[in-house]
């Protein structure tokens, strides 16, 4: 659209414009600072997974991509990734369901003790993850019970369940309470009804306190250190090769994890868009 | 048939219960209990390391205080120092997602929680390779003296803080934005109509309708900022020892189980009572 | 801080305005004046840019172009805080975390005002909520919170009162008593209000003048009875109300008035109330100003013939009639039902005929669907 320049129109001074514009964008030049502080160390990680580094990957060497095609190539390193997957599907399976038990109670019904329940849910949300680690770690050594795979899996179950509970319960919050006497209604006994209308509108819900639940998981440390013993995670496998120098393969498998991740989010969203039905 | 219908109903929420809390109280409570029991025991005289009896000695916690006092307070400046630094940074961000962000709303809310997504241990790596001697921070700032030759910013507290406010800036940031985006944007044009600037509309309105974000962001921030040592053990030196760090290596090199069990206490004590004091003082106990 | 009492007053003058996001014009250089102490309607359907002309008035979105004064004070790049305006907002936009009282006080507070107590306390009387002063605005009805917002833009005695859809939210019943509220209040406090609405009963129950908007500019402005008896354009006559416009052609002139042909029918009507620019017109009757009588009954002024009922809508007060004319088209009557005629029935055979001085004359090449297709209640919030 091009229009003829009119003199009598009256113009806004450039000076007013600009500390306009400034103080409307102001926010979004910080908030673009901001981000970047959050993916430097991601763009960092994900540079160095191509550096021909040898063992310590400390310095730029060169570019290569046999990191990538040999993630495996590190010692020890795949082993440490399969026992933090292995670990991380088995604790999420068993934090969602318990945890998606618990939401629906507490979400749902009005019963004698809901605050208590709401209470020990929080509970160990506000427990030190050092602490966690350390009381469950004491409990086996009582029950001479060593340190290892299903202790681990134990430990990161009960830090996920509240982080399950919590996000179940939003989204169970948010639906629309019409929806079920609607089901009703419609002649679905209780059981119809939470299986053709409750279940799938909560189901987005449960889909991201899983993927929540297995990125606590995987990424735990503290608690994984205390209750572990001798099996090597894959956090554990970075803390450990820190000292020396961590080869570049774990920056393989960190910044594949990140894009993996990534990607089933957005898919998340983009499928959610489409079915969206709560307000 | 009515009457038992009406039962099943009451039964029902506790039946979804059962499992769970069965679960937690075994392998939350119990443990707790457990830790606190060790707390108070004392070494078997002429027994192996690590082995212990019942002796109730409550001192083990004056013991263990007195001489951890300095990694005691370290742990809680450092927590408290990058809390704030988190609110800092964490509150324009989620200001700017929640009401200047438009359609990329979503996409800057992934952006948020991507970084966890790779090991939140391979990025405080990262940040010490960055701010190493070798990283692409120090060197320009020597060639520019902004720093000295001997000055470096990895193993010092600052780093351990700036590693902490980093590690747990999404904690802080995603709470913020839930209960900023829940606030109706004309009540601050409101405030703008109403002789407000944007200072005193920011104080007066912003910041106390989103008072409830910036209680839960400060709590998800402070409690693991507290207990933390991997950044510290990462990026800090050995005079920026943390709690953690002390419980640590108390559990495993030491093999002091009490004396780790004290601190734990203590830690965890002293967490819930600034947490409590705290939730008082910001009036309100919504927080999940 | 603004000492509002010594502000500027006097006329609010829009020169040239112009809006743009980008691609999409929101308001196209538009120039208006309101002259103080008036109550002024900007009315227009969604979408038509009067939210956003209401905006740069506020502050709160600068012009692309153009100025704005308030009397001699150039207020165009000012902030919202710093113009003696204040707002009336779409859905209120009270503070939920201050009690009614520090709502109505805020804007005083941020003045510097010390004492707020009286001021408070008389705006309260004047909305008649003065026990509701410690309550939080969620505990409070919509119709109450609509005068609380109210009361905390009237207590700063702005130079201007700006109204965004103010009544949107509330029910029908409500709506009426508080246009009938708001107009006293008005009277009472005697501001010029700035009432933007896409309602034209609420428009034309309220305003002194009104000003029509479509696409970013003004259609017509002028008191409610003009617009309505007089439109200038088939937007105005239809979005005002209901108007049957009919294709014909001025034939010639008798004395101070025009002879139009409507499909072969001669017809007068006043030459100060065509807007046409050629001979070429649609002859525009509004539905109540029409007569029905049955064929061979007496008839006055002008006559057209051939029509049959087609469909009877008896409505209480008045029975609505769509009337098939032998060109094709319906009209509709509005016949008042208080001369105890019984009505006609569909397929009665009738002519039309009204007085000549209710006809207005638009341009021939008008788009007659103008102003019909947006339903005036259907409230679009993010306009």
């Amino acid at each position: 659209m091009t229009k003829v320049k009119d003199a009598t129109i009256p113009t806004i001074p450039v000076q007013a414009r600009l500390s306009r514009w400034f103080g409307r964008n102001l926010i979004r030049i910080y908030a673009f600072f901001g981000f970047t502080y959050l993916f430097i160390p991601v763009a960092y990680t994900f540079a160095f997974s191509f550096n021909d580094s040898g063992k310590s990957n400390l310095i730029w060497k060169g570019f290569t991509l046999k990191n990538w095609q040999n993630p495996c190539g590190a010692p020890e390193i795949c082993t440490a990734l399969g026992n933090s997957i292995k670990i991380g599907l088995i604790a999420t399976i068993f934090s969602t369901i318990l945890g998606t038990m618990i939401a629906f109670a507490i979400g749902r019904y009005a019963f004698k003790g809901r605050s208590t329940s709401n209470l020990l849910i929080f509970l160990p949300m506000a427990t030190p993850e050092i602490v966690l680690g350390a009381s469950l770690l004491s409990l086996f050594l009582v029950f001479q019970i060593n340190p290892g795979f299903w202790p681990t899996v134990i430990a990161h179950v009960v830090f996920c369940v509240s982080f399950v509970v919590v996000t179940v319960k939003a989204r169970i919050a948010s639906l629309d309470p019409r929806l079920e006497q609607a089901a009703m209604d419609l002649y679905a006994n209780e059981f119809q009804t939470f299986r053709r209308v409750t279940l799938p509108l909560v189901a987005p819900g449960i889909a991201a306190a899983a993927l929540l639940a297995f990125s606590l998981s995987f990424d735990d440390f503290i608690i994984t250190n205390f209750n572990s013993g001798t099996l090597t995670t894959f956090p554990k496998f970075v803390y450990v090769s820190a000292a020396r120098g961590i080869p570049a393969q774990a920056n393989v498998i960190g910044s594949a994890m990140f894009f993996l991740a990534l990607a089933i989010v957005i898919a998340g969203q983009l499928i959610s868009k489409k079915t969206k039905v709560t307000k | 048939m009515r009457m038992s219908k009406t039962l099943s109903k009451v039964k029902l929420p506790y039946l979804l219960l059962l499992p769970g809390f069965l679960f937690l109280f075994t392998f939350f409570i119990l443990p707790i209990l457990n830790l606190a029991q060790t707390s108070t025991q004392t070494p078997i005289a002429g027994g192996d390391t690590g082995e212990y009896e019942q002796t109730l000695r409550f001192a083990n916690y004056i013991d263990a205080f007195i001489e951890n006092r300095e990694q005691f307070a370290r742990s809680f400046i450092f927590a408290i120092c990058a809390t704030l630094l988190a609110l800092a940074i964490a509150y324009p961000l989620a200001y700017a997602i929640a009401f200047k962000a438009g359609r990329f709303k979503n996409i800057l809310l992934v952006l948020i929680i991507a970084p966890f997504f790779t090991s939140f241990l391979l990025r405080t790596v990262a940040w010490k390779q960055i701010l190493g001697e070798e990283g692409f921070v120090v060197p320009p700032l020597r060639t520019f003296g902004i720093i000295s030759e001997s000055t470096t910013l990895t193993s010092t507290s600052f780093a351990v803080v700036l590693g902490m406010t980093y590690n747990f800036l999404p904690f802080m940031t995603l709470p913020l934005y839930a209960s900023l985006e829940r606030i109706d944007p004309r009540t601050m044009e409101a405030s703008g109509d109403l002789y407000a600037n944007g200072i005193t509309t920011f104080r007066r309105v912003t910041l106390p309708l989103s008072m409830p974000g910036v209680v839960a962001g400060t709590l998800l921030t402070f409690i693991p900022a507290a207990g933390d040592y991997v950044n510290a053990a990462i990026l800090g030196n050995p005079n920026s020892k943390m709690l953690g760090n002390v419980i640590e290596s108390r559990f495993f090199k030491i093999v002091d189980y009490p004396t780790a069990a004290a601190l734990s206490f203590t830690l965890m004590a002293a967490i819930l009572i600034l947490v409590t004091l705290y939730i008082r003082k910001a009036g309100t106990e919504e927080l999940v | 801080m603004v000492d509002v009492s010594s502000a500027t007053r006097g006329d609010l003058r829009l020169t040239r305005i112009t809006k743009s996001y980008g691609d999409f014009t929101a308001v196209d250089d538009l120039s208006l004046t309101i002259p103080e102490g008036s109550f002024f309607a900007l009315l227009g359907p969604s979408g038509c840019g009067k939210t956003t002309t209401l905006r740069m008035i506020a502050g709160l979105e600068e012009p692309t172009v153009g100025s704005i004064h308030l009397g001699t004070t150039d207020i165009t790049t000012k902030r919202p805080y710093q113009r003696p305006i204040n707002t009336v907002f779409q859905n209120y936009a009270l503070f939920p975390h201050l009690t009614i009282f520090e709502n109505i006080a805020f804007g005083l507070r941020r003045r510097g005002i010390k004492s707020v107590d009286a001021d408070v306390n008389k705006v309260l009387d004047l909305v008649e909520l003065p026990h509701l002063a410690q309550r939080k605005p969620t505990q409070l009805s919509g119709g109450q919170q609509q005068r609380i917002a109210l009361a905390r833009a009237i207590v700063n005695r702005p130079a201007l009162l700006l109204l965004d859809e103010p009544l949107g939210a509330l029910d029908l019943k409500l709506r009426r008593q508080m246009q009938i509220e708001l107009k006293w209040i008005q009277r009472e406090v005697g501001l010029t209000f700035v009432h933007v609405t896409h309602d034209q009963e609420e428009a034309m129950t309220m305003a002194d003048t009104i000003a029509v908007m479509n696409e970013g500019g003004i259609e017509q402005m002028g008191s409610p009875a003009d617009l309505y008896d007089n439109p200038k354009t088939a937007f105005v006559a239809n979005f005002l109300g209901q108007s049957n416009l009919i294709k014909g052609r001025i034939e010639g002139t008798a004395g101070d008035n025009l002879v139009v042909d409507l499909y072969g029918q001669k017809i007068s009507m006043p030459k100060s109330r065509s807007h046409a620019v050629d001979s070429s017109i649609y002859a525009g009757i509004r539905p109540e100003k029409f007569r029905i009588s049955l064929v061979g009954t007496p008839t006055r002024g002008n006559v057209l013939s051939g029509g049959h009922i087609e469909e009877v809508s008896y409505i209480g007060v008045s029975t609505q009639y769509q009337v098939a004319m032998p060109w094709g088209q319906e009209l509709m009557v509005f016949e008042q039902n208080d001369d105890g005629v019984p009505p006609f029935d569909k397929g009665d055979q009738v002519v039309i005929s009204w007085e000549p001085n209710f006809t207005f004359a638009l341009r021939g090449d008008e788009d007659v669907e103008a102003g019909t297709e947006v339903a005036p209640d259907d409230l679009d919030e993010d306009e």
